[in-house]
């Protein structure tokens, strides 16, 4: 690539302000206005609806693989996400799923 | 003041094992950012303003095709549109804030802390605001700096992370189990079926959109349904 320093900087502050902006926005133009009931209802589901929405192509489309499934990637995913069902625990679970995918990785099919 | 002290501590270790995982993120952009030209500087202060994994891969893939400048704003905005749902999230929690302390927490806002905090606010709806702001920021600050170190050594050292770390997939372990204990109720498992099931359908759509439409139905079915389970019973 080759993008005159000035280009780069501008490239850098508009992806940095607008990212602020972004995370800033209902946060700061809501302040302390309590929000209705409905629309609080709804974004407790943020982290359910966003964070699936990330993983499940990531995990069914790896782009590591050429977005091929892949079979050790798919049995730690579902490892984690068992075992993190199961204990509540975030560190439990992200070491499972570690485990199984270094386990499953190293064994040849 | 002790309390908050206490939740700062608490955010702080929870968010710990993310470093583990943001160390070696952080580092693989910064071997990205010298290969593809920008100095240890540049790539260091890149992490430090947009502080956003994701948008920063996205926005480097577009630099290295010769994108014109005003396409790798805006595609690498549309691949953080998810930040304003979470703004709109902590507002209720956190909005009473200062607003240099809300612009602070905008600033620091990553999808692990963003998901930690809204688990511990929703769990102990009895924190003050200092206690909140508090677990916040120990669950921010830490992996924050370690994004921009990670930068920093990738930059700098050039070193590539070999193959057989399968790296490409630590990210994806971190968020499943953020996302796991949070799945307790129906209306809960429902959303987030709905939202995994509608982005490999809209796993086409460029720049990340189809993930916003697809969490945004299921905000609205998890919500939706929880009505429903409150008017019947």
């Amino acid at each position: 690539m080759n993008y005159p320093s000035t280009t780069l900087w501008i490239i850098i502050a508009g992806l940095a302000f607008g990212s602020w902006l972004l995370r800033f926005s209902f946060l700061g133009l809501i302040g302390s206005k309590d929000l209705p009931e409905w629309l609080k209802r709804h974004l407790r589901y943020t982290v359910v609806s966003v964070l699936p929405g990330i993983i499940a192509p990531l995990v069914f489309l790896p782009k590591a693989t050429g977005g091929v499934f892949d079979l050790p990637r798919f049995l730690a995913a579902a490892v984690t996400l068992g075992v993190g069902i199961w204990t509540r625990n975030v560190f439990v679970a992200v070491i499972a799923g570690g485990i199984t995918l270094y386990s499953m990785l190293n064994i040849s099919f | 003041m002790q309390s908050a002290r206490h939740d700062f501590w608490k955010g702080f270790w929870g968010a710990l094992p993310f470093c583990f995982i943001v160390g070696p993120y952080g580092m693989v952009f910064g071997v990205l950012a010298a290969e593809s030209g920008l100095d240890v500087l540049t790539a260091i202060a890149f992490s430090v303003a947009v502080i956003a994994g994701a948008a920063q891969f996205t926005a480097l893939s577009l630099m290295q095709d010769q994108a014109p400048t005003v396409i790798i704003i805006i595609v690498g905005l549309a691949v953080n549109l998810r930040m304003a749902l979470y703004s709109a999230t902590l507002a209720p929690h956190l909005g009473a804030a200062p607003f240099w302390t809300r612009a602070l927490v905008a600033y620091s806002t990553l999808d692990h802390s963003f998901a930690l905090a809204d688990a511990k606010y929703q769990a102990d709806p009895a924190m003050t605001l200092s206690q909140k702001l508090a677990f916040f920021f120990g669950a921010t600050g830490f992996v924050g700096v370690i994004w921009i170190v990670g930068t920093g050594l990738g930059a700098w050292l050039g070193t590539r992370i070999p193959d057989w770390l399968a790296l490409d997939f630590a990210m994806p372990i971190a968020f499943i189990a953020l996302v796991a204990p949070a799945l307790r109720t129906v209306p809960q498992v429902a959303a987030a079926l709905t939202a995994a099931v509608l982005s490999l359908v809209l796993a086409a759509v460029p720049y990340g959109l189809g993930l916003i439409m697809a969490a945004f139905v299921a905000l609205l079915l998890g919500g939706e349904l929880e009505r429903r389970k409150q008017t019947t019973l």
